[in-house]
């Protein structure tokens, strides 16, 4: 219950806040960290509770994006329907993705979503109607009451999204499907073993994990006004992705979340104090540091520091 | 009696080589069989495609009367076969008592406090509730082994294959696990145990099947099995 109200009053405060005279770059810096929340809570979704690490995530927010290019080209649909086209593009990817963890594990699973990337690019690349390689500049819808500019109407949404995306996965996490996917995560064979039906959770994880990548994925084109293949596939989405909860820790819904707003906003501040390209950098060294500082991550440090008070 | 189990010529390939050929085995609904041979004899690749861990290349292989060569795992599981593991493979990021409770959910759909009292109830039985709370990357062997055991029996089998649970124990402690496995028979639970220790599957087999090289050499008493000719030129050479 405590945690619905938090939920509802996040939502609401982004509200007051997009509604309130605050400076425009505020929501232009804080979509980028909402994003990184959504992001990195739909990878550990796959990632953190079934341990299949998933490198394509620039695959599942490229098809996200492209997805509604496409709705918003041939039908003018509004920004939800772009969301709910994106997540379902992505979801049928995630899908796909589940079938392949059938014969690949480990490594070769994740090489295997790497692949996608490229696959995903090259088509999007060759594919005039959206743009191809040179990409597409966009309007953006003008109307967008009771909102004062787009930018802010998508600063909101992106709570929203940030909001439900934490809400599953703590869903996930707290229901059987969570210890289902605990179990194939240490012993998928143990696991058959015992009841699970583990290629189902796998299917489930992958499709949930990749609707909500590519729903994170949805708003790029308008928030940018500008779409292109090369920074869409950007392989750096699946380093930051995977860095997060690595930081925040994996093993609980609230690792992603401390680990997105902890590296989104440093890289942000860097981004603007230092240099645009620093920021990567950022993330290189706090990741080699809590691999081998703290590699279960924040979450772990706690549950330690709390043991040990104990 | 009736048999719970049927294996009719099951044969199990790995590229060019045979792991189980034609393998013939029929188990009575609460029956003690010993599973023996040398290594590499094709033990375990039998129980992996009994529990469905492998699927055989050939042959039928019947569970209660049903056919359950193309089920998968977790299917096989839930109609009531459970098994442990040669080694050990607990979800080590689990407490002991959470590993049980993955089998509880799972198979027989319990779930919260009455799970939790169901699965102290099966750690009780067999002398663990006192590490329940503990991570199970923290146990002894003995205590794995046993946790194995456990989990198995969480699932509600109506046949539990124990692979090699007593391999690297102590003379005490395989007496306890060998209590344990008698306390389970004798609730009516068939029992498969694949043993090394020959003392132990012995004392504690009705009947004793002895595989090698892929193939059943010789099934009978334990007495029988130990005399036979073909058992000792397996083990021993000519």
């Amino acid at each position: 219950m405590r945690f619905w109200i938090v939920c509802l009053a996040v939502i609401l405060a982004g509200f007051g806040l997009v509604m309130s005279g605050a400076n425009e770059y505020l929501f232009f810096a804080g979509f980028v960290v909402l994003q990184a929340i959504v992001l990195a809570t739909a990878w550990n979704i796959l990632g953190g509770y079934a341990g299949y690490v998933n490198f394509g995530v620039p695959a599942f927010v490229g098809a996200g994006a492209y997805s509604a290019l496409v709705v918003h080209l041939s039908l003018d649909a509004p920004l939800i329907v772009q969301i709910a086209a994106a997540a379902l593009v992505s979801g049928i990817l995630g899908f796909a993705v589940g079938v392949i963890s059938v014969r690949l594990r480990g490594i070769f699973f994740s090489i295997a979503t790497v692949a996608l990337v490229f696959i995903l690019e090259t088509v999007v690349i060759n594919w005039r109607y959206v743009g191809g390689a040179t990409g597409l500049q966009l309007t953006r819808p003008t109307d967008v009451w009771p909102f004062e500019s787009y930018t802010r109407m998508l600063f909101w949404v992106m709570v929203i999204m940030a909001v439900a995306s934490i809400a599953i996965a703590r869903y996930i996490q707290d229901s059987h499907i969570g210890r289902g996917l605990r179990a194939l995560r240490d012993s998928e064979e143990a696991a058959e073993c015992t009841g699970v039906p583990t290629l189902r959770l796998k299917l489930i994880a992958c499709t949930v994990s990749g609707a909500l990548l590519g729903a994170a994925g949805a708003p790029m084109p308008m928030y940018l006004s500008y779409i292109e293949p090369y920074s869409s596939f950007n392989l750096v989405y699946a380093v930051s992705a995977l860095a997060m909860p690595i930081i925040g820790g994996m093993s609980h819904w609230v690792g992603p979340l401390i680990g997105a707003v902890i590296l989104a906003s440093i890289q942000q501040i860097v981004t603007v104090t230092i240099s645009s390209e620093l920021n990567v950098l950022v993330v290189g060294v706090l990741l080699v540091f809590f691999v081998i500082a703290a590699p279960d991550g924040i979450v772990g440090l706690y549950r330690k520091w709390k043991a040990s008070s104990k | 009696m009736e048999s719970i189990l049927e294996v009719s010529k099951v044969s199990k390939h790995f590229g060019g080589f045979t792991a189980l050929s034609g393998v013939d085995l029929e188990v009575k609904t609460g029956e003690r069989l010993g599973l023996i041979g040398p290594n590499g004899s094709g033990k375990t690749t039998l129980i992996n495609c009994i529990s469905g861990s492998l699927f055989n290349d050939e042959g039928a292989i019947r569970f209660k009367g049903q056919p359950i060569g193309k089920l998968p795992a977790h299917k096989r599981t839930r109609l009531g076969i459970a098994r442990s593991f040669q080694i050990p493979r607990p979800f080590s990021s689990m407490s002991m008592l959470e590993n049980l409770l993955v089998p509880l959910s799972y198979v027989s759909g319990i779930t919260g406090a009455e799970a939790e009292e169901k699965a102290y109830e099966i750690l009780e039985g067999m002398g663990l509730k006192q590490k329940a709370l503990v991570p199970t990357n923290q146990l002894s062997q003995v205590e794995l082994r046993k946790m194995e055991l456990a989990r198995a029996m969480a699932a509600h089998p109506s046949l539990l294959i124990s692979d090699e649970a007593m391999a690297g124990l102590s003379g005490a402690e395989v007496d306890e696990v060998l209590q344990i496995l008698f306390d389970v028979n004798s609730r009516g639970i068939t029992i498969i145990m694949i043993e090394h220790i020959m003392q132990a599957v012995m004392s504690f087999s009705q009947r004793v099947v002895c595989l090698d090289a892929g193939q059943i050499i010789c099934q009978g008493t334990p007495k029988e099995v130990v005399a036979n000719p073909h058992v000792q030129r397996a083990y021993l050479g000519d």
